[in-house]
């Protein structure tokens, strides 16, 4: 499989369009901080964000107990997936039971962690995503690449182009308004005809058994208010226990993702319309393995705002496909690997650890940390190429007694020095591909210093 | 009088010898008693950045011996500071390790914090961008990053704004990274190379003659694609800049 490295290069071949999404990422960053500064108790709010994240995931068992009876006593039903396998499973029976035929989905990571799509569609139902977005990248068969501006790949004048195809909008029209106007009401259609509604869940409120999901878009209400059955997906790890502490989330969500105040709909779902029916369904899929892992357990406090992504350097010159997970950027590089060692095990390597992406993280997940820890653990695990790992065995060697080191620095030098251009510059000295080494200088500090120290010594002497 | 031990890192030992010369001369005219213990390496870093952090015990071990004898450990590279005081703890914790994790500070750091100097009577009249390595930043604190909402401070521009006839540019991108990232820069070289060609714009864009940083490593990278390019931004390390004066 191709590794963040070379889809990166792949995504900086276009160098015009890769600065074009650096400054637009940029852009939302500094909205970030503009939004992150309005309010002056925001460092302590983060505190208090990670404080009730980690309340709640200590206590995880009795706040979904809680959330469960609350929910059941509201005249909704509850579900339990332990994997993704179960939950797909699970919404396949709640759709076929009621002879649904047609669907509409707003926001949801975690069912494109799940695969949910492509297995509904396999068992012949129609999934139409209907955030903006989202819907620009079903049309056109990819996986987001944000999770909250999933289709920021991409520029209008490509999404004019796709309308144009799909929605049979003007030839040669980009202008946004004019193409979210064609998505408006194809939507509309889609709104009308739906039996189901599926939304994600930006927190489930134990003490009230409410559901809470965050949209610009309205989508979700759309859909849920449309559509007789209502099923809400969620990760155990969205469990606060109660409305006070929603309200510490809501202040920090949007400011922290877009930079807005608050999302245009926070929408709190309940229970079930007349004659209708609301599921919630509660997925595992690795996480309370997660929660037990004492290095790793940090990164499920994640509310999927998306501002470590924004902020990553890194992220912003190689796009969010180059990370092949579903969810990208630093807090991806996290869970990739969680959920797949073998298969991620670049991603945590795909990263400067500059340490932007902790002070963004709302909830102060210390991300560039547990991207060091990653590294340690895939080395450990003997799963990075034979030939590093001897080479650093030999480097560790190397470094750890003076003589030696002090002799491979000498050659190193009289190597750049001496050797001609094109054996330094070889296809193997990946450095040299665009930059320049280092002019060696004939001596190291270390033999000025001796030499230097010993002039000294006898200039005092003769002296 | 306190004993100051002298950490000049692998990477600045071998290929610019220059910038340790600058930090001995400088702690020198302080009227500091400064010793460069001859058997030191490196920090370890270098390893434990590639996840190879076991490898790197004898390293560290190597450099624990060499300096726990010091009051304070001094060093021209925030990025070495970071790993020794932050990731010295996969060593036993001995007396030893404790103090040289307490003790070991960055130039800057070390000017402003222990010895409490804010004017060197520098004389550097060039128009100067400071890149702010992320190590010496996030890590150290050497100033407050831009994502924390708190008051902003910069100890490395309180030090080199006192300079005489010197003019600090500022950038777009106050702090963002440059791409370096230790092994980073080849395992990812498309990647760091372009946020290295992005950061040396910047200063480029608001007419700096110069580039200094704590590290050297991040003005390696620099300069590394500044000489490829045929550009004419010079970099230099901050010590070299701080020891331009007359103490």
């Amino acid at each position: 499989m191709i590794g963040h490295s070379e889809k990166a290069a792949q995504f900086l071949k276009d160098e015009n369009r890769a600065d074009w999404h650096d400054q637009t990422l940029w852009m939302v960053r500094q909205k970030r901080d503009r939004a992150a500064w309005s309010v002056p108790e925001w460092e302590d709010l983060r505190e208090e964000a990670s404080q009730i994240k980690n309340h709640a995931l200590s206590n995880l068992d009795n706040y979904l107990l809680q959330f469960e009876e609350k929910v059941i006593g509201n005249g909704a039903t509850i579900h339990w997936a332990s994997d993704a396998q179960e939950f797909n499973d699970l919404i396949l029976r709640i759709i076929q039971k009621n002879g649904a035929k047609k669907i509409v989905k707003s926001k949801s990571m975690l069912t494109e962690e799940c695969g949910l799509n492509p297995f509904l569609e396999k068992n012949g139902l129609e999934v139409v995503d209907t955030d903006l977005g989202e819907r620009i990248i079903q049309f056109r068969n990819e996986p987001p690449s944000h999770i909250v501006l999933p289709a920021i790949h991409l520029k209008k004048e490509e999404i004019g182009e796709l309308f144009e195809e799909k929605l049979k909008t003007a030839k040669g029209n980009s202008d946004p308004q004019y193409l979210t106007a064609a998505a408006r009401s194809h939507l509309r259609e889609k709104f009308l005809a739906a039996d189901v509604a599926i939304t994600g869940v930006n927190f489930a409120i134990a003490d009230t058994g409410t559901v809470v999901v965050c949209t610009n878009e309205g989508n979700a209400d759309m859909g849920v208010h449309a559509a007789k059955i209502q099923i809400h997906c969620m990760g155990i790890e969205k469990i606060i226990p109660g409305t006070n502490e929603l309200a510490v989330f809501t202040r920090m969500l949007a400011r922290s993702a877009t930079g807005q105040p608050i999302t245009t709909y926070t929408s709190h779902y309940r229970k079930p319309k007349a004659g209708g029916q609301m599921h919630v369904v509660i997925v595992d899929n690795g996480r309370s393995k997660l929660l037990g892992n004492e290095t790793y357990r940090n990164s499920l406090k994640c509310i999927r705002c998306g501002a470590c992504m924004n902020t990553c350097p890194v992220y912003r010159r190689s796009g969010g496909h180059s990370y092949n997970y579903v969810i990208p950027g630093p807090i991806g590089s996290i869970l990739g690997p969680d959920s797949d060692i073998n298969k991620f095990k670049d991603l945590p390597f795909a990263s400067t650890l500059c340490g932007s992406c902790t002070n963004v993280c709302p909830v102060k997940i210390n991300i560039h940390d547990l991207l060091y820890d990653w590294r340690q653990e895939i080395s450990e695990k003997k799963l990075l190429p034979l030939s590093k790992r001897y080479l650093m065995k030999i480097v560790g060697k190397v470094l750890a007694q003076n003589a030696l080191y002090n002799w491979a620095g000498k050659i190193a030098r009289w190597a750049i020095r001496n050797l001609p251009g094109n054996m330094v510059y070889h296809q193997i000295n990946v450095w040299g591909r665009e930059r320049e080494l280092p002019e060696a200088p004939q001596q190291s500090f270390k033999q000025w210093y001796t030499k230097n120290s010993l002039e000294r010594r006898s200039e005092n002497e003769q002296g | 009088m306190i004993k100051v031990g002298l950490f000049i890192p692998c990477y600045i030992d071998q290929f610019y010898p220059k910038v340790g010369i600058a930090t001995l001369e400088l702690l020198h005219k302080i009227g500091l008693n400064i010793v460069y213990p001859l058997k030191q390496t490196c920090c370890g870093q270098p390893l434990a950045n590639s996840g190879a952090h076991k490898e790197a015990i004898p390293v560290c071990k190597n450099f624990v011996r060499n300096f726990s004898e010091f009051d304070y450990i001094v060093s021209p590279s925030g990025s070495c500071v970071y790993y020794i005081r932050e990731h010295y703890n996969i060593l036993d914790q001995t007396n030893e390790v404790k103090k040289v994790r307490q003790n070991t500070y960055e130039l800057c750091e070390f000017i402003v914090d222990v010895l409490g100097m804010e004017d060197l009577k520098i004389e550097y009249p060039h128009k100067v961008g400071i890149h702010q390595s992320c190590h010496g930043l996030r890590g150290l604190k050497l100033g407050m990053p831009s994502e924390l909402v708190a008051k902003q401070f910069s100890k490395v521009h309180q030090l080199l704004g006192k300079a005489k006839g010197i003019e600090i540019i500022s950038l777009d991108r106050k702090d963002e990274c440059c791409g370096f990232g230790g092994t980073f820069s080849v395992i990812e070289p498309e990647v760091s190379v372009k946020m290295g060609k992005e950061r040396i714009r910047d200063h480029q864009i608001k007419g700096a003659e110069i580039i200094t940083a704590t590290d050297m490593s991040c003005l390696m990278h620099l300069e590394g694609i500044i000489r490829r390019q045929n550009w004419d931004t010079k970099v230099v390390h901050i010590a070299e800049i701080l020891n331009c004066n007359r103490l």
